[in-house]
């Protein structure tokens, strides 16, 4: 029943939409359900990147610290969004800080599991593959606006 | 085209460099009746005149309010006016925000900076008509926690149960509770119905374009989304030519415009 | 004598013409010679009006030149407009005052302007300033300082007999015959040693003053000279536009190249648009006294090729020169069609004329209209 579940929350997820069924059973099947209290990190930078999250419900962090005036926020996640790309790419590594920021439940995903069928189904990992460069994408590009800093003094930008 | 001067009666530091002056009438004249969106044109004695936005509720009687942001010398002496100090107003001006003929549909604000200046009539206006509305969501974006216009007002919102409220800054330190990102990544957090919202965008020519992007990305409906437009300005009453939007006067036609009316030239340079 | 009624008198009753008027209690303007140019200036007889010259035009050259004759309107328009008169090129909107306390006394600058009359204007410029009719007291905010000057200005019209290098009013239907808008017309004729002008009055007013003339009847071929005249003027222009779908040729290409290679040429210098006689947008200006007690406000002429015209805060909107021509011709053939419903071209050529680097609107137009964008 716990991997019907997945599959089915799956199935509700953007980045997952439309996906064939049997590639659908494959991911699922490197999921299990997990829960992050309030302010508990996930995962720290420079820690290997084994796992991927997708938020059920709740929202995530993502962060990196500075040696003056603590962890500052890059971007907040919330309700069904994917956390981690890292366990993709090598040197599978996380870059940010990911922390909790509310109650959280959610999915993780064994990256090293997807990526092992990944190697042996490639059909699964170019979909996979688009999908995540879909994410990718949309960060990168939410990135690129913040930077615009369009509300900053228009002189000083 | 000569201003009635006013009386500044109250002044409140909003940001860095955003304050909030209530003015009253100093010649014994009426106050101004205005509709959501529309502007004034403020002049600071012997500096200059700017087009302000008018940033009190318009159902509200008591004060005229303007949210003033300082970014040039007229904007700064305005920000300087303080309790007792009198500035010439003329107004209001320009077209509005189409609170009133939503009627039984969903109305999202989509703020972003200063940009919620404008839009805060609008916001009282539709809390003032709550009953007619199906549903009101106000997403608000900004530089940083500091840098947002009334927060506390915001705080109040929050947890008002008549309307959905969510903000997100570009950054932000550890101890912000609230969402980091573009305002965009709250249209895409957001779950409703496209044939039955209508969207009022006010902020950086940049954000709204991305943001009515996202939203007909949606499944929006062009005819359904509202923005509201900046150009220089020196008389609003169309004569001075200068705050020509293609056809468009946005001292006549604006500043709230409908996108659709200016779609082709919106995503344009240089017009 | 009838409105509309054609007589004629002859050019020795011309003066009695200008002191009729002047009699009325107008100041009369009318052309005059001054710095190498025909120019609008107060007038008090005939020998103030350019007599037997005429103005040689091209891109970016005005020239006078003597007449074989002694003709009194033998030209076509100069580089001043009658906007000069009815909107001036500076007016002081309103003083302020700021008492000890800080309380401010605002109070309007109306003026008391004297009544004009305006004596040889074109037929472009009848239309001229019916568009500005339009711009600065057709809206809901009618200017005072126009309609000041507007309201009750006599208009003596003089119809085109000869047709400048850059003219192009045909294309613009707006000349050369003045069709309406004037309290008198005048068509000059010179033939057979005779030098008379064909009158008609467009208004009640016109009609008392031309009467006090006395004029006489005009017959069939007097009528006929005149019309022979304005038919030269028509055939002779020295430019054209095709104004056909005109304002969708313009909003279909506003990513044009053309307006890349023009703005290679372009200065930016504005002349266009001081030349122009619908040109109408501004700028004002803030002073204010040493001790800070007295300010006022000034509104001048103001150009959109200025990098101020478009400056919100951070820079200006229009900062390239080819969107600030873009800006300036877009607006003039098309988007004045939305705003005011007329074109903002009557087709005078002044802009041609007096662009330095002879930057021709109807020449952009063709470029643009041969290879338009899909």
């Amino acid at each position: 029943m716990p991997i019907r579940s997945i599959e089915q929350v799956l199935t509700e997820i953007k980045t997952f939409e439309g996906l064939e069924q049997r590639h659908l059973d494959r991911i699922a099947g490197c999921g299990t359900n997990c829960g992050f209290a309030a302010g508990e990190v996930i995962a720290r930078e420079g820690d290997p990147a084994d796992t991927f999250y997708v938020i059920r419900h709740g929202r995530v962090a993502l962060e990196t610290s500075a040696p003056v005036g603590g962890s500052l926020l890059i971007t907040t996640l919330g309700d069904g969004t994917v956390v981690g790309w890292s366990w993709l790419i090598p040197p599978y590594r996380w870059r940010f800080d990911a922390r909790a920021v509310e109650e959280t439940r959610a999915i993780a995903f064994d990256g090293a599991c997807l990526r092992g069928k990944c190697d042996s189904d490639h059909e699964l990992g170019y979909v996979l593959m688009q999908r995540f460069a879909q994410i990718i994408l949309d960060r990168l590009q939410a990135t690129r606006l913040q930077l615009l800093d369009v509300y900053g003094e228009p002189a000083r930008r | 085209m000569t201003p009635r001067p006013w009386r500044v009666i109250d002044r409140r530091r909003e940001t860095a460099d955003s304050w909030t002056l209530e003015l009253e009438p100093a010649d014994g004249g009426p106050p101004i009746s205005y509709l959501p969106g529309q502007f004034n044109m403020i002049y600071a004695f012997g500096i200059g005149e700017v087009p302000i936005s008018i940033s009190g509720d318009p159902g509200g009687g008591g004060p005229l309010v303007h949210t003033v942001r300082d970014v040039g010398a007229v904007s700064a002496a305005i920000c300087r006016a303080r309790p007792g100090d009198q500035l010439g107003v003329r107004g209001p001006y320009g077209s509005a925000w189409p609170v009133a003929d939503v009627g039984g549909r969903h109305l999202l604000i989509v703020a972003g900076g200063v940009g919620l200046a404008p839009l805060r009539p609008a916001l009282r206006d539709a809390l003032a008509r709550r009953d007619e509305l199906a549903r009101l969501t106000l997403l608000v974006g900004g530089r940083t926690p500091a840098d947002l216009l009334f927060r506390d007002e915001l705080e109040e919102l929050h947890a008002d149960r008549r309307l959905e409220v969510a903000v997100t800054v570009d950054s932000a330190l550890g101890g912000w509770r609230g969402h980091v990102g573009v305002v965009t990544t709250l249209i895409a957090d957001l779950d409703f119905d496209p044939a039955t919202t209508t969207a009022l965008m006010c902020g950086p020519e940049v954000m709204m374009r991305f943001a009515a992007e996202a939203l007909i990305g949606s499944g929006m409906s062009v005819a359904d989304l509202h923005v509201s437009m900046e150009r220089n300005m020196k008389c609003a009453i169309t004569h001075c030519g200068r705050c020509q939007f293609g056809p468009t006067f946005v001292c006549r036609e604006g500043a709230v415009m409908r996108y659709a009316d200016i779609e082709a030239i919106f995503n344009l340079r240089e017009i | 004598m009838a409105v509309g009624e054609a007589t004629t008198i002859e050019r020795d009753a011309f003066d009695r013409l200008l002191a009729t008027i002047a009699d009325r209690g107008y100041e009369v303007i009318g052309p005059t010679v001054r710095d190498g140019a025909i120019v609008y200036d107060p007038i008090a007889t005939s020998a103030d009006l350019p007599v037997g010259w005429t103005d040689d035009q091209e891109g970016g050259s005005y020239r006078l030149r003597r007449r074989e004759d002694e003709a009194l309107f033998g030209y076509v328009v100069g580089p001043q407009s009658w906007k000069r008169f009815l909107h001036p090129p500076e007016v002081k909107l309103w003083r302020a005052a700021r008492d000890s306390d800080g309380a401010l006394e605002i109070e309007d600058g109306a003026d008391d302007p004297p009544a004009y009359a305006f004596v040889g204007v074109r037929s472009c410029e009848l239309h001229a300033i019916a568009i500005q009719d339009r711009v600065m007291v057709g809206g809901d905010f009618p200017d005072p300082f126009y309609a000041a000057r507007r309201d009750g200005a006599f208009l003596v019209a003089v119809n085109c007999t000869v047709a400048g290098g850059t003219c192009f009013c045909v294309s613009m239907e707006t000349g050369p015959r003045a069709g309406s808008g004037y309290d008198i017309a005048l068509t000059e004729v010179i033939e057979d040693g005779r030098h008379y002008f064909l009158c008609e009055a467009g208004t009640e007013r016109g009609a008392e003053v031309l009467a006090a003339v006395e004029p006489a009847p005009a017959g069939a071929a007097e009528v006929d000279a005149a019309a022979a005249g304005i038919a030269n003027a028509a055939a002779t222009q020295g430019r054209a536009m095709d104004t056909g779908g005109i304002k969708e040729l313009l909003y279909g290409n506003y990513e044009h190249p053309r307006w890349d290679e023009v703005s290679e040429r372009c200065l930016t210098c504005g002349n266009c648009t001081m030349v122009c006689p619908t040109c109408f947008c501004t700028t004002v200006e803030d002073s204010s006294d040493l001790t800070g007690a007295e300010a006022d406000r000034t509104r001048r002429w103001d150009s959109c090729f200025t990098m101020d015209f478009s400056y919100v805060h951070g820079g200006s909107v229009r900062a390239s020169a080819r969107s600030r021509y873009r800006q300036w011709m877009t607006h003039k053939l098309a988007t004045w069609i939305d705003q005011f419903g007329t074109s903002g071209c009557v087709g005078c050529g002044r802009c041609i004329t007096w662009c330095p680097v002879a930057i021709d609107i109807t020449e952009e137009v063709a470029a643009i209209r041969a290879d338009p964008l899909d």
